[in-house]
């Protein structure tokens, strides 16, 4: 390792909250999902799929990068709201075990209409214009996309944070969470909520795939590797804590990209071994509580 | 009707080898029935653990994949006759379970499906980047199985049906093994953690080992089906080891009915028959699959056999 500088390392670590940026992202999604309704979203990667078509699809036919980041999400939450209202409203109160399985059935359908409707080979990625090369960081000269990345995730993350703290909605879909029986006793049709923060969810999950659409391949599988690492993330941060899902995206993110310096051959493999060292050590997650494991 | 079907899951194993002794014959190839035969194999596998015991893995894709693997890799790489081959795939895959199920244990519920699915991409990973092993992306190739003798009588591998029969006779040990497992008394036990675990706990009967013996078996089980599967094939596809084939154990025993004797396997024939079927006039056969089981999931949640059972009023206890 001669070309180990202090610098290399901070471009590192930067490189590591952009890929961060995007498991925080999904894990706070699931994590809305299930904080709320109970429901783990095994559909969740698929739904980051599905975005990551559409953005790069409508970015290719309009043009606008912003239009699609704009456009794509209203779709995957439209999906969403279609999926809560029609496949898994149906099976609450039948467990935990069927909604995951319904999703899981959803998300074969869902990497089979992207198969059908853009092809198995998937889409080459666009940068959005105004936003490919490099920007001088002071310690070096770092891609500008992943700089927006990073921002643009930090804006949502604080967008979604504002709407549950701050907002009359964000204290109903909290007390939801807490006792839904109460919330419905004093006139919210809690059904509704439900209704949106799945919607809601699922286009964190599509807005998801179009940001990171230009880093990586767009494929119908792509999704299915990224669900295993929200869970870990999910797992590391513990089951239904938001912050523990922004916290422990970030975190696994910085551990991938440092491993992948150190020693490439195991990056994919270092997440997995972090979240079994988390298990071992703290089974409910760095955030979760002792009796919240479902 | 009624009695018949009683009289069948009084003697399920002889029963199903019966059954599994003209099923080639009901085919419209050999090569499905292997293929059924082997996949209702991981399917019953895995419903020792989600059916019986109610902890539903998302892993059982690593079990498959180890004994598939290390089988093919003792072949191939170390000239191992195919029976010791076998038994090193069903012993790797039994330690896999030890470890995976040690640490997925600790945690309950949803939890415990999102560490397993974890975990087992970490075998993904392991297997996917020891490619000198394992061939990596291709796959391992070259898993033969030629001529041999069986009691001094010549045998062809090659030949499917006799391919068929030489499988049949490690599966019908697996599920005789898998009917004395659930009836015994630790059986009872496992259906005890599954419908009340603190209520089992303070019966006095250790719920942890239970549940990391029963991980084990199971993980044993999916890893002989793996190894069968390389000897079928003659290569070992890196697919093996994919969390979709994790979700097609927990698919096709929910379409055959979860916790149920031959449910899984009646899922595992739907299921492959389907694709087979369906791959004749589009690819696209995952879609419809998909919502093949979703619809299973959102009207019939207990399965094909499990819904003819109780629409039948059969005792599930006998089942």
């Amino acid at each position: 390792m001669t070309g180990l500088t202090f610098e290399l390392l901070c471009m590192q670590l930067l490189t590591g909250i952009a890929l961060g940026s995007i498991y925080a992202l999904l894990a706070l999604g699931l994590c809305l999902i299930f904080g709320m309704l109970n429901v783990v979203n095994f559909a969740h990667g698929a739904f980051f799929m599905v975005g990551a078509f559409l953005g790069v699809y409508f970015l290719g036919v309009t043009g606008s990068f912003w239009f699609s980041l704009v456009l794509t999400p209203l779709i995957t939450g439209g999906i969403g709201l279609l999926t809560e209202r029609f496949l898994v409203r149906p099976l609450y109160g039948r467990g935990l075990d069927y909604p995951l399985l319904l999703t899981f059935g959803l998300s074969y359908v869902l990497i089979e209409v992207m198969r059908v409707t853009f092809g198995i080979e998937g889409l080459p990625s666009i940068t959005p214009e105004g936003l490919g090369g490099t920007l001088n960081v002071g310690i070096g000269f770092f891609p500008k996309y992943r700089l927006f990345l990073i921002v643009a995730t930090a804006i949502i993350i604080l967008g979604v944070w504002f709407f549950i703290q701050k907002t009359r909605y964000g204290l109903i879909i909290k007390a939801g969470a807490a006792d839904q029986e109460i919330v419905k006793v004093l006139g919210v049709d809690i059904a509704k909520v439900w209704l949106l923060v799945f919607g809601l969810g699922c286009a964190i999950a599509g807005l998801s795939g179009i940001l990171a659409s230009p880093t990586r391949s767009v494929n119908p599988e792509m999704g299915i590797p990224i669900l295993a690492e929200s869970f870990v993330v999910t797992v590391v941060g513990g089951m239904g804590s938001p912050v523990g899902a922004v916290v422990a995206g970030l975190f696994v993110g910085i551990v991938y990209s440092m491993t992948s310096l150190f020693f490439p051959d195991l990056a994919e493999l270092s997440i997995f071994v972090l979240m079994a060292v988390v298990l071992l050590i703290r089974p409910q997650g760095l955030f979760g509580k002792a009796g919240a494991m479902g | 009707m009624k009695s018949f079907l009683q009289l069948i899951a009084r003697h399920r194993v002889l029963a199903s080898t019966l059954f599994l002794a003209i099923f080639p014959f009901i085919m419209p190839y050999e090569a499905l029935a292997i293929n059924i035969l082997i996949f209702g194999l991981f399917a019953m596998g895995f419903n020792l653990l989600f059916g019986y015991m109610g902890l539903l893995s998302f892993g059982h894709a690593a079990f498959l994949g180890i004994g598939s693997y290390l089988t093919g890799i003792g072949i191939v790489h170390y000239g191992m006759p195919w029976g010791a081959a076998i038994l090193v795939g069903i012993i790797g895959a039994a330690i896999g379970g030890l470890i995976m199920g040690y640490l997925a244990i600790r945690t309950r519920g949803i939890y415990f499906s999102m560490v397993t699915l974890a975990l087992g991409q970490i075998v993904y990973y392991i297997f996917y980047k020891a490619e000198s092993l394992t061939g990596g992306e291709n796959g391992l190739r070259g898993v033969r199985v030629n001529e041999f003798n069986i009691l001094g009588i010549p045998t062809d591998f090659l030949n499917p049906l006799v391919k068929y029969y030489i499988i049949l006779f490690f599966v019908v040990i697996a599920i005789w093994l898998i009917s004395r497992i659930l009836s015994s008394p630790l059986g009872a036990v496992m259906e005890a953690i599954r419908e009340n675990e603190k209520r089992a706990a303070a019966c006095g009967f250790d719920v942890a080992r239970t549940k990391l013996l029963v991980f084990v078996l199971s993980a044993a089980i999916c890893g002989l089906a793996g190894s069968l599967r390389a000897l079928h094939l003659s290569i070992v596809p890196i697919d093996s080891l994919h969390y979709l084939q994790s979700g097609q154990a927990v698919m096709m025993s929910i379409l055959g009915g979860m916790g149920t004797f031959f449910g899984p396997f009646i899922g595992a024939a739907v299921m492959l028959y389907l694709e087979d079927v369906v791959t004749t006039f589009t690819k696209h056969w995952m879609a419809v699959v998909g919502v093949v089981f979703m619809f299973f999931v959102l009207f019939f949640p207990k399965g094909i056999w499990g819904t003819i059972l109780s629409k039948l009023q059969i005792n599930q206890d006998s089942k």
